[in-house]
């Protein structure tokens, strides 16, 4: 029963999802309470996982794990839903998506997302990965009256179920010949020269990389994050990368620690395919939420870099990679909902035009958001990409090095693309006056600490070794 | 004495972009007010790096003025810290910046408080190169200076900027990060990023080959040499003038600093076996770009040519490794940093009555123009290296530099002394002598008083530095000297390595 105890956080999300439920179904037009009711719950959960965060349990017979990586995740994924929820309160209501589910389908996300970054069992992983995907295809498509966003959300579900489908057979066929589906039986029998074996190996990564939109199973993201209400969007560009990278590095370091030489090199070329075609692609778009996906497309790449080097560091830096990522795109998003003419949301870049003058904090705060994308110092993702080629030059890879210092560069472009439309092209008609709160704010935090982030490093340095540490 | 001053030095201009950020109200006030306020901040700026210099001891080789914080933890230490090498730049940045502001004054005409704002961060930045004594914090001042530069060349920049200012981000960040990679893997091989500690460090030979080629990307791409040097005369084109200015004077001088401080301080023998590729890239850099500079038909190109010539000239006495090179080599960089500062002003002068930068549509400006044409002509002889005049004391330390150690390399470069002289004295004769063509050309106006005030200043330098070398080579020779002889050291014992 002690069990119990260190799962508190997920048991009281699984117990405010029916309450909520109810809360949602008793009363008329309770959008605003469930909303209010769902940002109160992240509140509380955060400390109820800090509580945590300093133990490393193996609980249920090691088939679910608590640690300091988990904790951290766990803290992200709820600060950064929080924020997705909490910005993007006028875009929903505007464009009248304020129905009670939608914060009862965050909250379903984020407790699979939960199983998905605690689990050391293959079932637990899959069933995580399920309640978290059902729970998108629904957010994707959550606009009813769109078509774009019902093909978003056809699209997203018919891919996800397909990739749901390997990951599982790539499962079967791990339990099948090492006779268990926990990850230290799986290490203890896993053998590199069993095919079989490394089949079901390449059958599970395809089925994660799918989730964090890594090249080449990233068709699904350009259309799904163009498609989907811009709110949806950004939770998508936010928690679920978090959950994807925390369930990743438990399999891949744990279940499949011993046969690191395998799945580095499938690691390594979706890395650089991610990458390369994140940045190339980008190239081309004039809708800004494509763009961002394929931006995010490249940076799952470099996240994937740290882990493609097999040492600690690699862990640190990639967890500390997907923390600055979340900062970053809170930023970018918070600007994107800001582009507003009377009352329509746009999406063309074109539309940013000569924003620095009728807005010149907002186009500061977004040139902050997309300088730092790109990596320029003294900012943030800096930092973030130093720390990843790090561990990748200490790892002897220093050509997966070159080319995604190269691949930034060639990335620094669109982004300088649109900071050009800000800055050097005429200006246009002003955007409506910003009046959510929620967007302020979250721009206002993201933007000081990706600003001021290089005035004290260690302190995120501290935490992430911490928590990088329980995998090793 | 404990007082910080690199640190206050550095960190000074932002605090007049803190107190700009907070002035609001209309326009013409605001850009009123953000001019005196950076003004004023870069004066201070100057007067410490003045105080700075005349406290600095010549008699020693070490950096001075050190201070060490805690950064990052386990990894980089905040390091800054100045020797005979990197002062005298400080000082040049210190003192071309007041310069650019007040130029900017009549040259800038909207978002003047953006625009001071750019250029007291850009300022911040430059110092901070050349303080720092830190591998990855100079990586990050090298770097960030990108950002308000592209800012400065794309808002305010002609009608070519975007394309200017996304080729300079992008040519720039491209050689940086194999600068970068050659950095992390320094750290990875010695456990430290400390200058200090590197440069009596011996890297094991067999990586600096490529270490320093990683390096070499980099600066090759600042200074610019050929062939990667296409940026730059796009870059002075479309900027405003004090953008140019800011440009040619101290963005160059970094690469020039770094080969100094990094390639032969960090990676002697790596510099000695790659001397002839920098010897024919810095030839062809002289030849071809006075050659091309010769035609060009816009006056701002025509010295965006002439420098990549002159950095040339750099780039050949640094390699030259005896410390005449060396010292040609930043005494001519300093020249350059306030002749081109001092051409590109002149060209703002005519640009700002004109508003076109074609030679041709100019011509005959000295009769109406008298104080302009003397002014120009002197800052034209400097730049081709008359005697007595700052540009010549630079050009003949390096050839007599490069003469002790390869003769023909000191025939092809003195080839660009004459070149120098033919496309400057053509573009004088072509804007300042001759009939007047232009009626606009007759409606001109003599400089003012502010335009005055900037080029005075640099007037006396010229000449000064000209016939008294000795101010800026007292300063710098015993940090040279020094250099060479571990320099010169290192490379022994790696002979009588290979000779085993």
């Amino acid at each position: 029963m002690e069990n119990i105890n260190f799962i508190y956080p997920e048991i009281f999300i699984a117990i405010s999802i029916l309450g909520l439920l109810m809360v949602g179904v008793f009363k008329t037009n309770s959008f605003n309470l469930v909303t209010k009711l769902t940002s109160f719950m992240f509140l509380i959960t955060i400390p109820i996982v800090f509580l945590n965060s300093t133990v490393s349990m193996k609980l249920f017979s090691n088939n679910y794990i608590v640690d300091e990586l988990s904790s951290f995740l766990k803290i992200l994924i709820l600060g950064s839903s929080a924020f997705a929820l909490f910005f993007t309160d006028q875009y929903i209501k505007k464009n009248k998506l304020d129905k009670f589910e939608y914060p009862v389908l965050i909250t379903t996300a984020i407790l699979g997302m939960f199983v998905m970054v605690s689990s050391n069992n293959l079932i637990g992983l899959y069933l995580g990965i399920e309640l978290q995907s059902l729970s998108l295809y629904v957010l994707a498509s959550l606009n009813r009256d769109s078509t774009k966003s019902t093909e978003a959300g056809v699209k997203y579900f018919v891919l996800g179920a397909l990739s749901s489908g390997l990951l599982l057979y790539g499962c079967s066929l791990v339990y099948g010949f090492t006779g268990s589906t926990n990850y230290y039986v799986i290490a203890e029998n896993f053998s590199a020269d069993n095919i079989a074996l490394l089949f079901g190996l390449v059958f599970i990564l395809i089925g994660l990389a799918f989730k964090i939109s890594a090249v080449p199973f990233h068709m699904w993201t350009p259309d799904v994050y163009e498609g989907a209400p811009t709110s949806v969007t950004a939770f998508f560009a936010l928690a679920p990368k978090v959950a994807g990278f925390g369930a990743i590095i438990r399999i891949l370091y744990i279940a499949f620690g011993n046969v690191f030489d395998e799945w580095q090199s499938i690691l390594i070329f979706i890395s650089v395919a991610s990458m390369i075609l994140g940045a190339v692609a980008a190239i081309g778009q004039t809708n800004i939420k494509r763009l961002m996906a394929y931006s995010s497309i490249s940076h799952m790449g470099y996240g994937l870099a740290g882990l493609a080097t097999g040492i600690n560091e690699g862990v640190t830096a990639s967890v500390i990679y997907i923390f600055l990522y979340v900062v970053m795109n809170i930023g970018s998003f918070a600007c994107i909902l800001i582009m507003k003419r009377k009352d329509i949301y746009l999406e063309n870049i074109r539309d940013l035009s000569g924003l620095s003058k009728n807005h010149p904090l907002v186009a500061f705060c977004l040139t902050v958001m997309l300088f730092s994308l790109a990596g320029i110092p003294p900012l943030a993702g800096f930092f973030a990409k130093f720390y990843i080629f790090m561990a990748v030059v200490k790892a002897d890879l220093i050509i997966l090095a070159v080319i995604g210092l190269v691949t930034s560069v060639i990335s620094a472009f669109y982004y300088l693309r649109i900071i050009k439309i800000m800055y050097f092209d005429p200006e246009q008609e002003k955007f409506d006056p910003i009046s959510s709160k929620g967007v302020k704010i979250s721009l206002a935090l993201s933007t000081l600490l990706i600003l001021f982030y290089f005035l004290n490093p260690s302190i995120l340095n501290f935490f992430v070794n911490l928590a990088s540490k329980s995998v090793q | 004495m404990n007082l910080p001053i690199l640190t206050i030095i550095t960190f000074l201009p932002l605090i007049g972009v803190f107190f700009i950020l907070f002035n609001k109200g209309e326009e013409e006030r605001v850009g009123k007010i953000s001019f005196h306020v950076s003004l004023l901040t870069s004066l201070l700026v100057f007067v410490l790096s003045l105080f700075l210099w005349f406290s600095f001891d010549k008699t020693i080789s070490s950096f001075q003025f050190v201070e060490e914080k805690k950064w990052i933890i386990d990894f980089v230490k905040y390091k800054v810290g100045v020797d005979g090498i990197s002062i005298l730049f400080v000082v040049l940045t210190a003192f071309i910046t007041p310069i650019c502001i007040v130029a900017t004054y009549n040259s800038v005409k909207f978002r003047k408080k953006d625009f001071f704002i750019a250029l007291l961060v850009m300022e911040t930045m430059m110092i901070g190169v050349f303080c720092s004594l830190d591998l990855f914090l100079f990586y990050l001042f090298f770097e960030a200076g990108l950002i308000p530069m592209f800012l400065i060349i794309g808002i305010w920049g002609g009608i070519r900027r975007v394309y200017a200012a996304f080729k300079f981000f992008l040519y720039t960040l491209l050689g940086s990060v194999f600068m970068l990679i050659a950095i992390i893997f320094i750290y990875m091989q010695t456990g430290t990023t400390d200058v200090e500690a590197l440069l009596a460090l011996d890297i094991p030979v067999q990586y600096q080959y490529l270490l320093w080629l990683g390096f070499f990307a980099s600066f090759a791409v600042k200074t610019p040499m050929w062939p990667v040097h296409t940026w730059l005369p796009d870059a002075h084109v479309e900027a405003p003038t004090s953008g140019s200015v800011i440009l040619a004077a101290i963005l160059l001088k970094m690469a020039g600093y770094g080969f100094i401080r990094f390639s032969l301080g960090l990676f002697p023998v790596a510099s000695d076996f790659f001397s002839p590729l920098v010897f024919s890239l810095s030839i062809i850099a002289i030849v071809y770009t006075s050659l091309v500079a010769l035609v060009q038909k816009d006056m701002k190109k025509l010295i965006a040519y002439s420098s990549v010539a002159h950095m040339g000239f750099v780039t050949i006495g640094i390699f030259a490794f005896n410390s005449q090179g060396i010292e040609g080599s930043i005494f001519q960089m300093i020249s350059h940093g306030i002749v081109s500062a001092a051409l590109f002003l002149c060209v703002g002068v005519v640009y700002d009555r004109m508003h076109t930068r074609q030679i041709s549509d100019y011509g005959g400006v000295s009769n109406v123009m008298p104080n302009y044409a003397i002014v120009f002509m002197i800052f034209i002889l400097a730049s081709l290296g008359l005697p007595g005049t700052s540009g010549f004391v630079g050009e003949i330390l390096v050839l007599i530099g490069i003469f002790k150690t390869n003769y023909l390399v000191a025939f092809f470069a003195a080839t660009g002394v004459v070149l120098s002289a033919c496309y400057s004295l053509s573009l004088y004769r072509r804007v300042c002598f001759g009939e007047i063509t232009n009626d606009k050309v007759k409606a001109l106006k003599d400089i003012n008083y502010s335009e005055f005030i900037i080029l005075i200043p640099l007037l006396i330098l010229v000449i000064l530095l000209g016939v008294y070398p000795n101010i800026i080579l007292d300063t710098i020779s015993t940090s040279v000297e020094s250099l060479v002889s571990v320099y010169n050291a290192k490379i022994a014992t790696f002979n009588n390595l290979m000779i085993k």
